[in-house]
């Protein structure tokens, strides 16, 4: 329990580093409709969950992982453009709280429905990618593959909103919202297609999170509210800002939890998300707000 | 006073409640008392809220509060044998302590909409962290329960659960306080000035508002209903759990039954709670009757409500951002012959 700079120290700096890569993915689709759409989806990590037992039964039912994994992430990607459609886009033009709350009625919805349809019993997919071990430390396979993963979806996403007509209309739309439709932008395409975005990378952090996690219906409560936290602290569509901030959050959960009790980890992960918003409100990393 | 009629039927019906209780439902008494004492309990939690929510400050935080001054006072009591009399004023400070702490920052620097509801949201999942981490003391996420002093009601302890009458009472008397708060902030001056603020910060600072001091007003007293109702509650039910108190789960109940019943009317948070109390309850037990719902979802099935309410929730926010009884009074007011702008205001924000 106590904190001294040896071996598990540094592995516990080192698995947080991976456990980064699964916040900043996470993060990354958030960011994106939080910049672009202005909305906050607060039943994001539902939406993995959700992810996660579509996978979890696509692979029971005989698909090979990586097919189940790209039904997941269609599934999530559908299911973030019916949400924007049925859900967001009513209330677009109301007090931005109001958007902030049907999303919360999501999560309620989302959750209760995996309770009745799944039940509350822990899931797990049963695939073991196994560990690296060097020196005395252990890295497992399933964090390493999702670091590489987060980062090669970062540099993807980066390249489609530089180089493709509707990566550019998409920054442009989260620029300036009133001047983009005149200039000839279907702003409501843009939206529907940030969200299967959005969706989408939500599906591929639910296929990474089956490696490592068991599924049940509360997991995004677990999660959910670091990645709210990881996305203000980054500066609100600030994909860069929002890794450090990731790599920031995750030192604190992996090294404060294996220095004092898990809870505490992430509870100096949320005080410490307080006091720099009331020192830089715009976020660490954002621009003039 | 504009509602003396109400007053003179409600309140003589109110209180005879538990002798109506009884001639009906001789069998089930301590059922129903129950759950009027928990619509009681829960509708003063939620006029807390609603004091902050109707300025367009929502909070996704009042779960902190609750959790304070239900912890503070029940650890006091455990620990130190300190009274709730004295632990519940602690528990109070506590509570409006922490509120100022994050509530000066916020307003000063203007942090309002999406970032005032994570902000509250890290808040409360802060508190709840530190129960659970506690857990020497707390019991961690088993929760804990209040000593039991004697037979259980007791003066000293503030303890009355085994007696339902008397505790309807006091839920009652909590309920009647918690309205008269919300009706002498309705009649002040901070109202108008928080309604200012709540449409355009600059322009009520351009008429001398001090738009920092008005909100900190308000989110004290906002936290502290919430702690005094956090307490009641532990002291009521005798057990106290970081998922039934605090949270972000409980934080979202508040806000929803408040937007359902009505932000902006003096009942609406009554009615909110009304109504989500007596639907989770209708659906737990037609469940529990229900066989076939057993064999379908098995355990799951008690999931039902929770659903019903998220979907309730995003229809209420889409279709009646009023909320029930907003819609209503709205309705009430469409049928009446017009009689100018400010009497159709008074109407719709005062009952």
């Amino acid at each position: 329990m106590d904190c001294q700079l040896d071996i598990f120290f540094l592995e516990a700096v080192l698995n947080g580093l991976l456990l980064a890569g699964l916040f900043a993915l996470l993060a990354l689709g958030l960011n994106l409709i939080f910049g672009v759409i202005d909305v906050v989806w607060i039943c994001y990590a539902e939406l993995v969950m959700v992810g996660m037992y579509g996978i979890y039964f696509a692979h029971k039912e005989g698909a090979p992982f990586l097919l189940a994994a790209v039904i997941g992430i269609v599934l999530i990607a559908l299911a973030g453009m019916a949400l924007h459609y049925f859900v967001i886009r009513p209330v677009l033009d109301s007090a931005p709280i109001n958007q902030l709350l049907v999303t919360g009625g999501m999560l309620f919805v989302l959750q209760a429905a995996a309770t009745m349809a799944f039940g509350i019993e822990f899931k797990n997919i049963g695939i073991r990618l196994g560990s690296y071990n060097v020196f005395d430390m252990s890295f497992s396979y399933a964090r390493i593959v999702t670091f590489a993963v987060a980062i090669g979806a970062m540099v993807l996403l980066w390249a489609f909103l530089q180089r493709t007509y509707i990566g550019i209309a998409i920054r442009a739309i989260a620029q300036d919202r009133q001047i983009m439709p005149l200039m000839g932008v279907d702003q409501r395409r843009v939206y529907i297609v940030t969200s299967a975005i959005g969706g989408g990378l939500a599906g591929l952090a639910a296929a990474l999170m089956v490696l490592q996690f068991d599924i049940y219906p509360q997991i995004g409560l677990q999660f959910g509210p670091l990645i709210f936290m990881i996305c203000v602290l980054g500066g609100l569509g600030n994909m860069i800002g929002g890794f450090i901030a990731a790599l920031i959050i995750a030192q604190f959960i992996a090294v404060g939890g294996s220095c004092f009790a898990t809870e505490w980890g992430y509870a100096i992960a949320f005080l410490f998300f307080m006091v720099v918003i009331f020192i830089r409100p715009q976020g660490l990393f954002g621009g003039k707000s | 006073m504009r509602i003396p009629k109400t007053a003179l039927i409600g309140v003589p019906i109110l209180l005879l409640v538990p002798l109506a209780v009884r001639l009906a439902f001789p069998e089930a008494e301590k059922y129903y008392l129950h759950l009027l004492i928990q619509i009681l309990i829960w509708s003063f939690i939620y006029t807390g809220w609603s004091l902050m929510g109707r300025f367009g400050l929502t909070s996704f935080g009042h779960g902190a509060f609750t959790g304070i001054g239900a912890y503070v006072t029940v650890l006091l009591w455990n620990y130190a044998g300190l009274t709730p009399w004295l632990g519940i004023p602690v528990a109070v400070v506590v509570a409006v302590v922490v509120a100022l702490l994050v509530g000066y920052p916020c307003f000063h620097l203007r942090i309002v909409g999406h970032y005032f509801a994570l902000l509250t949201l890290a808040l409360t999942e802060f508190v709840r962290l530190c129960i659970v981490g506690l857990r020497d003391y707390t019991g961690g996420s088993l929760g804990t329960q209040p000593r039991r002093f004697g037979d259980g009601i007791s003066l000293y302890a503030l303890q009355f659960e085994p007696d339902r009458v008397l505790s309807y009472y006091i839920a009652l008397l909590l309920w009647a306080v918690g309205l008269y708060i919300w009706w002498r902030v309705d009649r002040s001056m901070d109202r108008y000035a928080l309604n200012a603020a709540s449409q355009d910060e600059d322009a009520a600072a351009s008429v001398g508002i001090n738009v920092t001091r008005e909100k900190l007003k308000i989110i004290a007293i906002s936290a502290a209903m919430c702690a005094v109702g956090g307490a009641i509650y532990a002291q009521y039910q005798m057990y106290i759990g970081p998922d039934t108190i605090t949270g972000l789960g409980v934080s979202l109940n508040i806000v929803f039954a408040v937007v359902a019943g009505g932000m902006w009317v003096m009942l609406g948070p009554t009615v909110g709670a009304v109504f989500t109390q007596v639907l989770s309850e209708v659906l737990r037990v037609s469940i529990q009757g229900s066989a076939t719902m057993q064999s379908i979802f098995g355990q799951g099935a008690l999931a039902l409500d929770t659903m019903i309410y998220g979907l309730l929730l995003i229809l209420f926010i889409i279709y009646m951002p009023k909320g029930i009884l907003g819609t209503l009074l709205e309705w009430r007011e469409k049928k009446r012959p017009a009689r100018g702008d400010s009497g159709n205001l008074r109407n719709r924000l005062a009952l």
